[in-house]
């Protein structure tokens, strides 16, 4: 199996519970990760109708304080922090002077001066250096809290149900979240996801990984939940046409050409700022859209094209389970970027249609 | 799921059928069961010339894609045209509904090549 001899490869505290599952494990930036329990369209269809518990572990945390935490934040942030009230959390990017993408974060605002900073398992070494490279006279302090860190998602319809067994805490709003003690150990519940379903994230010290683990199982057994591989969880997001890093975002894209020009606030200072304001306001060369196909699966990579003419390329493609049907994202030429036009696709020396529509392809379900 | 007896196999987890001088060809239970969630199978084309073990048809899960080789050098005479609609009946019946391609066998010696089910079956228990 890839990856199993490789000594330099990490693993969650749930590896072992995952392959007594008998998951398929794979080798997935640098982590010892479930691709599927049992079958990605199963997996996916059971987050979208009951509940989905997912080992996200290998995700980056990192705490930043100090009297200068928000402005140094401010200043690496293309979105807002300032208004930002403890208990809440805000999506946020971070970018090189040029605009494109250092990663994708989620801001926390645990206290005044104190927040903790969420990032990709793909880019810990990356945002941590990147954070301390810019400390220059901010009084601030950077703790990487990632080897310490659990965090679990758990989502779907059913997902507030199986919380109220076990816990007695008032549910707020999404994006709020609260620190508290869940089944006797301090976590901070966020009501955040990335499947476009209603749902919760947890954070906690690793150590209590199993038990948190097995008691949401455990409570949501009555509702039919199940353990989600990172197959699932792609597909929930492309559906619901989240971004991401190393897909729709990277060092080459920046949020604009990735229509995440919601999220760049120009109203404050912050690293490449100049470039993304000219890019909000004369728009950008290429554009992200979400295309559907009749035939064929779109997959990373794959050139796109209007007759001779290359327009640009797949950012995700998949089969959607809950359409049954092909669809993707692409970064093309802004031109052809319109809701209805028709494009191709090549797969594999063949050229096959596909139809830009409206992003994203599944509605956030949840109910507030 | 048993290997069927009468079949023919190849490393690549491919099961052949030999009737006169054609051949049937499929992808195991054991194939099937690692790609899960067959979601589209491009078919190769009738009359196509193909030599053996090159790409003759890819078959696609929801987040893979595998290339199908021809066992044997021929020419493709049919192809399973139902997959186009369910290309998951590979998936419920590997052996039987979910066959792929035939292929009219320009060389039997070919064959020689290929596994009996006794062989076969050490390799898909094993992996």
């Amino acid at each position: 199996m890839p990856g199993q001899n490789d000594s330099a490869i990490q693993k969650t505290p749930l590896a072992e519970a995952h392959e007594k599952l008998k998951a398929t494990m794979v080798d997935f930036a640098g982590w010892w990760m479930p691709v599927q329990y049992t079958s990605v369209i199963d997996e996916h269809i059971t987050t979208r109708t009951k509940a989905g518990l997912f080992d996200i572990c290998h995700m980056g945390e990192f705490i930043v304080k100090g009297s200068d935490a928000l402005n140094f934040l401010q200043k690496l942030m293309v979105n807002d922090i300032n208004k930002l009230s403890i208990g809440r959390v805000i999506y946020n990017l971070m970018c090189y002077e040029n605009g494109a993408v250092v990663d994708d974060l989620m801001i926390y605002k645990l206290k005044e001066n104190e927040f903790m900073v969420v990032g990709n398992a793909c880019n810990v070494k990356k945002d941590s250096d990147w954070l301390n490279n810019h400390k220059e006279n901010f009084n601030v302090e950077i703790e990487d809290i990632s080897e310490k860190t659990s965090k679990l998602d758990l989502q779907g319809p059913k997902a507030e149900e199986i919380m109220k067994k076990l816990t007695d805490i008032d549910f707020p709003a999404r994006f709020h979240f609260i620190e508290t003690n869940f089944l006797g150990v301090k976590t901070i519940i966020s009501w955040t996801g990335y499947t476009g379903e209603d749902g919760f994230e947890f954070y906690f010290n690793k150590e209590h990984t199993l038990k948190i683990w097995n008691s949401i199982l455990q409570a949501g057994k009555e509702y039919g939940i199940k353990p989600i591989g990172l197959g699932a969880r792609d597909t929930l997001r492309i559906e619901a046409c989240y971004s991401l890093y190393d897909h729709e975002i990277n060092d080459k894209i920046t949020p604009i050409e990735a229509g995440l020009g919601w999220a760049v606030k120009l109203d404050k200072d912050f690293i490449g700022k100049e470039i993304l304001k000219k890019q909000k306001e004369e728009g950008t060369e290429r554009k992200l859209v979400a295309f559907e196909m009749q035939r064929g699966i779109a997959r990373e990579n794959y050139e796109a094209y209007i007759g001779e003419e290359k327009i640009g390329f797949v950012t995700s493609g998949t089969f959607s389970p809950t359409f049954k049907k092909s669809l993707g994202m692409a970064l093309i030429k802004k031109e052809y970027a319109e809701e209805g036009n028709k494009i191709n696709i090549k797969i594999r020396d063949k050229f096959y249609e596909a139809t830009i529509v409206k992003r994203p392809f599944y509605k956030f379900n949840g109910g507030k | 799921m048993e290997n069927p007896k009468e079949l023919k196999y190849t490393k690549e987890h491919e099961w052949v059928k030999v009737d006169g001088d054609t051949a049937t060809v499929g992808i195991t239970d054991y194939a099937q069961n690692a790609l899960t969630d067959i979601v589209f199978i491009e078919l190769p084309e009738i009359g196509k010339k193909v030599d053996k073990m090159k790409t003759v048809a890819v078959i696609e899960s929801v987040k893979s894609v595998s290339d199908i080789y021809s066992p044997v050098s021929g020419e493709i005479i049919e192809v399973n045209e139902t997959l186009n609609d369910d290309p998951a009946k590979v998936n419920k019946d590997p052996f039987g509904e979910g066959w792929i391609f035939k292929i009219k066998i320009t060389n039997k010696d070919e064959l020689n090549n290929l596994m009996p089910v006794d062989e076969y079956n050490k390799i898909s228990k094993e992996e």
